[in-house]
């Protein structure tokens, strides 16, 4: 858009688009804030006064508020460490020739089909389970103690089930930027003296950054709000060991029928969320110019 | 150093021969451009030469040494990408430190070299931009440079400015022709481009189909085309060819006429009318038709010939060039 009067004419095509948008957010955003300064208690008939931050004042003195917000940044920072990593792994494999390329390449994107709820439920059941789990049989084939995954290390047993359903995305993410990459940069990195892995660090992974930072940025903004793991497998349990803020809102407002207090956690959510999107932005946002 | 010699070269990509077996002696210093049609292995020979592609069969001698086997890196060979080949998010500098870093040399070093490399090429005030921000010519001089640092025991260069405009294209074949002069180390070249093969080669090798029509100076195989298609293939505008009654007065199956050596005047040996004349200011070029067919004939610009004029046309009888029927000079 070159000139002022295509860049006038663009505003005003898209402003449609951009008004329902705002719309759309701005209105059930507007109604959370309002209800977060509310007693409202489904429990409680009546009318429902306005009492300020007292609803903040509980949600932050909640014993439950600080491990939720570690257990969310451990969640996200762990399955974000896992598929990144594994994705590019995975994503050097699959550009390699091979026999049933691409069947091995749908395959490996079936789990992002999966939904949530039932990926882990299967993982719950099938696979962690400490008496019918595969998990547990190939330890007590081996001779150990099998392992009660969802009772003993529950944060990590979820992290390795998100980062099951979002390692296909990087995979795929990853793996067409790896073949967008010039071949010729790569002879030319050979002919340079490049080994194998130099031309990995050197050429591969700096090509890979930019692909890189959209697959963390998207990844980041769900595993913020990772719910039905949570939900169908440990309830946020034991105690509050695998409770992250989306679970504590909802066990706050649902489970005790708080919509004041649930509202003034949705906010503090929104608002963490952002905080960690603008450090995101700025550490990796970099890496999306030109 | 940066002797090469293919002995009985092959490649194949899967049934398809693309290069048959292929012998060539390049010798140190020289400057060798390939010329061919499009497709005819240029790239390929190159390729192999550089280490890029297996040879299907035969041996590869680098300065008398047997590198058939020998990786890219170890082959001591520099090349410079038709794309240029850039690393895009390394600065200037670095793409130009990049084989030094990976021979692992002293920063110090490194450093000395680079600027080297950016005074010669007159990149000094460029080196901390990323190659997209600069322009087309100093991207080339960027992809040599990367070439040049590693004292390489010779240069590959495949279309190295055939995306470059004209202007700039002429600039660049004067400059990489004072590097190969003051470097002295052996270049090999390929370009579909008559002017540069022409003016830059010491040796020019014609392929066809993967096969070496002939090897010669720029001058030998404009003067003593080995075959028809060398003859047709070397020189702008190209060679006439007149078979028929005309060839048998010659005693020959076809005769070759170079556009230049042709004289069109008021009198002369074939009649013609002109049905194109393109006036480039220096030389007119004129489509004649003749009884032996369309015929080029580059005359002098002042002739103001024009479309539809009657000329007679004389070829020197000292440039025909006359083959038999398998398209062999005689
Ligand atoms: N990787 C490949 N697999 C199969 N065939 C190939 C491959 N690379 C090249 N060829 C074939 O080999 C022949 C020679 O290709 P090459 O690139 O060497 O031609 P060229 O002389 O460089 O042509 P141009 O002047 O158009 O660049 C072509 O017919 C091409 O189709
Ligand atoms: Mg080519």
């Amino acid at each position: 858009m070159a000139t002022q009067a295509s860049r006038a004419a663009g505003r005003l095509m898209i402003s449609p688009a951009v008004i329902l948008l705002f719309l759309w957010m701005i209105v059930p955003l507007g109604m959370t804030i309002w209800f977060s300064f509310l007693r409202y208690n489904l429990l409680i008939p009546g009318d429902n006064p306005f009492v300020g931050i007292e609803n903040y004042q509980y949600f932050f003195t909640d014993p439950n508020f600080w491990p939720a917000l570690w257990n969310t940044l451990t969640l996200v920072l762990g399955v974000l460490a896992i598929t990144t990593i594994g994705g590019i792994l995975l994503a050097l494999l699959l550009d390699q020739p091979m026999f049933g390329q691409g069947i091995v390449r749908v395959l490996v994107i079936a789990p992002f089909f999966v939904m949530p709820t039932v990926s882990a439920l299967v993982w719950k059941n099938m696979f962690m389970n400490p008496v019918n789990g595969l998990f547990a049989w190939i330890a007590r084939t081996l001779g150990f103690a099998p392992f009660d995954f969802l009772s003993a290390a529950p944060l990590f047993s979820i992290i390795l089930i998100v980062a099951w359903q979002w390692l296909p995305f990087a995979t795929l993410i990853l793996l067409t930027a790896l073949q967008s990459l010039d071949s010729e940069q790569l002879e030319a990195a050979e002919m340079d003296g490049a080994g194998a892995v130099s031309r990995f660090f050197y050429i591969m992974l700096p090509h890979l950054a930019r692909a890189a930072t959209v697959v963390i940025l998207i990844q980041t903004i769900f595993l913020l709000s990772v719910f039905a793991e949570i939900l169908v497998t440990t309830n946020g349990g034991p105690g509050n060991a695998s409770t992250n803020l989306t679970y504590l809102v909802y066990s706050q407002s649902l489970l005790q029928y708080d919509v004041g207090l649930g509202s003034a956690g949705g906010i503090v959510a929104v608002i963490l969320a952002n905080i960690v999107a603008i450090f995101l932005m700025r550490m990796i946002g970099k890496n999306l110019e030109t | 150093m940066g002797q090469i010699e293919l002995k009985g070269v092959t490649k194949q990509f899967g049934d398809v021969e693309v290069i048959p077996p292929l012998d060539l002696q390049i010798n140190e210093g020289e400057f060798v451009v390939f010329v061919g049609p499009s497709g005819c292995g240029k790239s390929t020979l190159l390729r192999l030469i550089a280490g890029l592609e297996d040879t299907s069969g035969g041996k590869i001698f680098i300065d008398g040494k047997d590198a058939t086997d020998l990786r890219p890196a170890q082959r001591r060979l520099a090349m410079v990408f038709q794309s240029y080949a850039l690393y895009p998010h390394m600065s200037v500098r670095k793409n130009i430190a990049f084989p030094l870093k990976m021979a692992k040399l002293s920063q110090a070093e490194i450093d000395k070299k680079v600027e080297g490399a950016a005074k010669v090429l007159n990149l000094s005030s460029y080196l901390d931009r990323r190659p997209g921000q600069l322009s087309g010519g100093q991207r080339q001089r960027v992809a040599i440079g990367r070439a040049i640092v590693r004292e390489p025991a010779a240069f590959l260069f495949d279309e190295p400015l055939s995306n470059l405009d004209a202007a700039l294209r002429v600039n660049m074949r004067l400059e990489i022709s004072e590097l190969h002069n003051s470097l002295k180390t052996t270049m090999i070249y390929v370009t579909h481009d008559q002017v540069e093969a022409m003016t830059m080669a010491d040796q020019i090798v014609v392929l066809q189909a993967g096969r070496i029509e002939q090897v010669g100076s720029p001058l030998d195989l404009y003067r003593h085309p080995r075959n028809r298609f060398v003859a047709g293939f070397i020189g702008s505008p190209k060679m006439n060819f007149i078979g028929g009654a005309e060839a048998a007065k010659h005693s020959a199956h076809e005769i070759g006429v170079r556009p230049e050596h042709i004289k069109a005047g008021q009198s002369g040996e074939w009649q013609g009318r002109v049905t194109v004349s393109e006036h480039l200011g220096s030389d007119t070029y004129l489509h004649v038709q003749t009884d032996h067919g369309l015929i080029n004939v580059r005359a002098d610009g002042e002739i103001g010939l024009h479309h539809g004029d009657t000329v007679w046309l004389t070829p020197d009888p000292a440039c025909i060039h006359k083959f038999d029927a398998n398209g062999m000079t005689i």
